[in-house]
């Protein structure tokens, strides 16, 4: 489609403004050295030629409510109305952040303190710890802040020579990236055959210098680790911490707390588990659960329930790590969590976990005698297909995920973890019936058989898109990365 | 139960089909570990009318009725109902990371609309998809900063948003790096430059400035900032995009890497996010930049389409030598950023930034008219300026606040000596009849 700068015409617009009801301003009020030298080139189209633009660019997106889209380790359930609806209530969107910094202003405030409140009440209780913040503004940012606590936890007893951080072989690349952002040096422990945590290796590593463990609980091959118990208990008897990651709490919500395995501190990521929207790669939030001893450490603000049943912020956390947002997190996204959490309830997230488990399983079950798995291993709530078989026809997971893309199913995650050659990450959550886990099976049968007979049917997609493959590699060498 | 797809029966059809006799042998076989707590504490669901019903009282107990003149950072400027019908697409909100360009040339081509949008309200030359806020963006742009020039000094301006200040100690108290303040007095509302100057050397990754300043101020930079860069040090500018429509741009400056808080672009207020963090920089510094890049591209049959690019500096791929750990970032906040600019338009948002200033200048003169009422400092300014009060400005806030106002905000919070100073913030939303009746309230509440 041509770029919206290419639309429209000089002097269109789409927005009328009231007129201007007190004395203009002179023109030098500005001096000339300070105004711009011309107006910025944004569009110049009607609220039509916007709306239509942006609507037909909707369209080109596959998104959750049109399609399948069983992206590993994203849990990309459905996103209930409700939450849209409720969040875009008046009541929460037009409140200033800085009103309850004003004098007597957490009163004017209430109905938001109530909803953030409950919000780490529910959560809290949810995960098995002492308290959440809500600051972090996405899952990546939860694990720096938890993090970070762990290095002032670690300051604070003046065993500051903890440094280092561990961290599986197949996690996600935000735990080493998050280490590194925080301070720490981060070391990769290796996974054992079963594709645990290898507790020998792990042995090895401890010591004196490590402050933590991050571990994603179940892990990133959709296993729940036989010895998670086990490896907190050894972390712990060297004086490091365990963190926990929970991008796949969907596997156990409502049923396993990760507090109660041990863990001192976790994050969820409530665009996953929680059912607030992906936004096309945010905005999420990732709030952080801690135990007693980490409480200390919270970020700031923190929300204060008193004894007369109000609600009002506090600062006066002398070893806080600070500020990790702006001012009480991503609110709105929040809120929908909040909605989520009250319609499901004590019986909703079992109900959630059980059957995001049994959709993954059966799916495993349909495909495991067409596609490799380098573990055989009943799953949690995803599974990890290898097209290593495919490969040797000269057909690559890549290609096997725009053959998908060309009958209507989003692709899988692919090449992750990085310890499955020709990773399949595919997690179908439990919002996704029978009948549609039933023909992405079909479909993925059928992909199986035609790289027996005609592989290159398979790396010809996808045909149907709005465009081909497309040529990264020169994009990456000569960016073209504005239009100016 | 909402949300779950499967009736029992096909429950059972699918236990069946992997060899189990119900649930609990399935979590057996996954050797998951027993419930490890009955849940007592979490309440029963509850349907949908009951939320709705439960969360529209909660709304209810919000003041939203104030007059607001509250800014600092975070403004209330009026937002075209056509953004939130756009925004509101399933395709958009209901996709995720753009990881399948064939399946995300709707939220490719966007980001790339909105790279190209910011950079020519900045005068920049490249953006990134979007950091979390403001603040968060300004840590970045430092973090950046010393990866570029291999130095851990870093000079703040005075003037630089003391939200801003307090997150950027929070995620660099963890940093190898030494942060240089710059402090002017307290009847000032300039940001320093001599002193900022001064106190840059030759070990100084970078020099943060903000423009307009936290006070309000508009100070040309442009020959400190040719000073600066004289040591090898980066200028780093954080800024308001609404005054960028009619203010000389960061770019024509000289600045580095610019950085702001998007929430003014077409974001409501919403007690404190989501809001939307931008980064600009030039082609010479782009592969360092943190953060999702959208460039263009061609297909195999030599269409033009959009991709994620320059992967190679992120966590996924680079993993702990990543330019940064962010992967979800604020992407339906740069798509309202980008709908909000298209919708207003060329000269839209220049009228816009005409109307604050206006309105501003307005409400200035009919403040310190009021006896014992003076502002604080002369700069050119743009919606926001400073005023000394005749008494305890938070005590004054609290009693404008009764009389329906949010009168702006009280420095003494952030600047202990400032505490008879406010600083009050002006948009396009205010009319004259708000603004008189601030100015009437103002007056009882100082001297009757």
């Amino acid at each position: 489609m041509e770029l919206i700068f290419k639309l429209g015409a000089p002097g269109r617009r789409g927005v009328t403004l009231p007129k201007c009801d007190v004395p203009r301003h002179s023109d030098n009020d500005l001096p000339a050295t300070l105004r711009r030298s011309a107006p910025a080139g944004l569009p110049e189209v009607s609220e039509l030629e916007a709306v239509r633009h942006f609507t037909l660019l909707s369209r080109q997106n596959m998104g959750v409510d049109t399609h399948f889209y069983p992206l590993g380790s994203c849990t990309m359930k459905y996103n209930p109305k409700i939450n849209e609806r409720l969040s875009a209530l008046p009541g929460f969107t037009d409140q200033h952040p800085l009103l309850p910094q004003l004098p007597e202003g957490g009163a004017l405030c209430q109905g938001s303190l109530e909803a953030l409140y409950e919000t780490e009440r529910l959560l809290s209780d949810l995960m098995g710890f002492a308290a959440t913040t809500l600051q972090p503004m996405a899952g990546a940012n939860g694990e720096l802040t938890a993090i970070t606590m762990f290095a002032a936890y670690h300051k604070s007893r003046g065993d500051e020579r903890r440094r280092i951080m561990l961290v599986p072989d197949a996690a996600h690349g935000t735990n080493p990236a998050s280490a590194a952002m925080a301070g720490f040096e981060s070391r990769d422990i290796p996974s054992n055959p079963e594709g645990d945590v290898d507790l020998e290796g792990l042995q090895a590593m401890l010591g004196p210098e490590v402050a933590g463990i991050m571990l994603t609980c179940p892990n990133t091959l959709g296993f729940f680790d036989h010895n998670v118990v086990k490896v907190i208990e050894m972390v712990h008897q060297a004086g490091a911490l365990a963190y926990c990651d929970g991008a796949n709490f969907n596997a156990i919500v409502g049923r396993v707390r990760p507090g109660d395995l041990g863990f001192d501190a976790m994050h969820v990521n409530v665009h996953k588990t929680f059912s607030t929207p992906h936004g096309g790669g945010g905005p999420g939030a990732g709030p952080v659960g801690v135990c007693e001893r980490l409480v200390p450490f919270l970020p700031k603000s923190r929300i204060v329930k008193d004894a007369d049943g109000t609600y009002r912020l506090e600062y006066n956390y002398p070893q806080s790590i600070g500020y990790i947002a702006p001012f009480y997190g991503n609110f709105s996204v929040l809120l929908r969590t909040y909605v989520y959490l009250l319609m499901c309830g004590r019986e909703g997230f079992r109900r959630i976990s059980e059957n995001a488990v049994l959709n993954a399983n059966y799916l495993r079950e349909r495909l495991a005698p067409y596609y490799e798995q380098k573990y055989q291993r009943s799953c949690m709530h995803e599974c990890v297909l290898s097209a290593s078989r495919q490969s040797a026809k000269g057909v690559r997971a890549l290609d096997i995920a725009k053959a998908l893309l060309d009958v209507g199913f989003h692709a899988p995650t692919i090449y992750f973890p990085l310890i499955v050659p020709e990773a399949m990450m595919i997690e179908p959550t439990e919002t996704e019936s029978k009948a549609t886990i039933d023909a992405f099976c079909e479909v993925m049968i059928a992909i199986a058989k035609a790289v027996e007979t005609d592989p290159d049917s398979v790396k010809r997609s996808p045909q149907t898109m709005p465009i081909g493959r497309m040529d990264e590699v020169a994009a990456a060498r000569n960016p073209v990365l504005a239009s100016l | 139960m909402p949300f779950i797809a499967n009736t029992e029966a096909e429950r059972q059809e699918m236990l069946a089909a992997i060899g189990c006799s119900d649930l609990e042998q399935l979590w057996e076989k996954a050797a998951a570990p027993k419930p490890t707590s009955d849940f007592a504490t979490l309440p029963e669901g509850r349907s949908e009318l009951e939320v709705a019903r439960h969360l529209t009282h909660l709304a209810g107990k919000n003041a939203t009725d104030l007059v607001c003149f509250l800014g600092m950072g975070y403004y209330d400027h009026f937002i075209p109902a056509a953004v939130g019908e756009i925004i509101g697409r399933p395709g958009f909100y209901t996709a995720y990371t753009p990881y399948q360009a064939e399946a995300s040339q709707g939220t490719l081509q966007a980001i790339f609309e909105w790279q190209s949008a910011i950079c020519r309200l900045t005068g920049m030359s490249v953006a990134n998809a979007s950091m979390y806020d403001g603040g968060t963006a300004v840590f970045e742009a430092m973090a950046m900063a010393m990866r570029v020039t291999r130095r851990r000094h870093v000079v703040v301006a005075a003037g630089l948003s003391p939200i801003f200040r307090n997150i950027l100690k929070c995620y660099s108290d963890s940093q190898d790096c030494e942060i240089t303040d710059i402090v002017l007095g307290d009847d000032d509302d300039r940001s320093g430059q001599e002193k900022v100057l001064a106190a840059v050397t030759d070990k100084t990754a970078c020099a943060i400035v903000q423009y307009p300043n936290a006070f309000g101020a508009v100070e040309d930079w442009t020959k400190t900032i040719a000073a600066v860069k004289e040591a090898g040090t980066l200028a780093v500018c954080a800024t308001y995009p609404t005054a960028l429509a009619v203010l000389k741009t960061p770019g024509d400056m000289g600045f580095d890497i610019v950085v702001g808080e998007g929430q003014p672009l077409g974001m409501p207020l919403s007690f404190g996010g989501p809001y939307l963090g931008f980064m600009c920089t030039d082609m010479k510094l782009m592969r360092r930049m943190p953060g999702r890049i959208v460039g263009q591209a061609q297909d195999s049959s030599g269409r033009t389409g959009y991709v994620l690019t320059m992967q190679a500096r992120e966590q996924h791929i680079r993993r702990s030598g990543a330019m940064s750990n962010i992967c979800s970032n604020e992407n339906l906040c740069a798509l309202t950023a980008l709908v909000y600019m298209t919708l207003l338009g060329r000269q839209g948002l220049v009228e816009v930034a005409e109307l604050c200033m206006d309105k501003a200048r307005y409400a200035l003169a009919k403040l310190t008219s009021i006896k014992g009422v003076r502002r604080i400092g002369s700069q050119p300014f743009f919606n926001e300026f400073v005023l000394e009060l005749p008494k305890d400005a938070d005590e004054v806030a609290g009693r404008l606040v009764e009389k329906g106002y949010a009168a702006g905000f009280p420095l003494g919070r952030y600047y202990p000596a400032r505490k008879n100073q406010i600083l009050v913030s002006v948009t396009e939303k205010r009319t004259q009849e708000e603004i008189n009746g601030f100015a009437n309230a103002m007056e009882a509440v100082l001297w009757s």
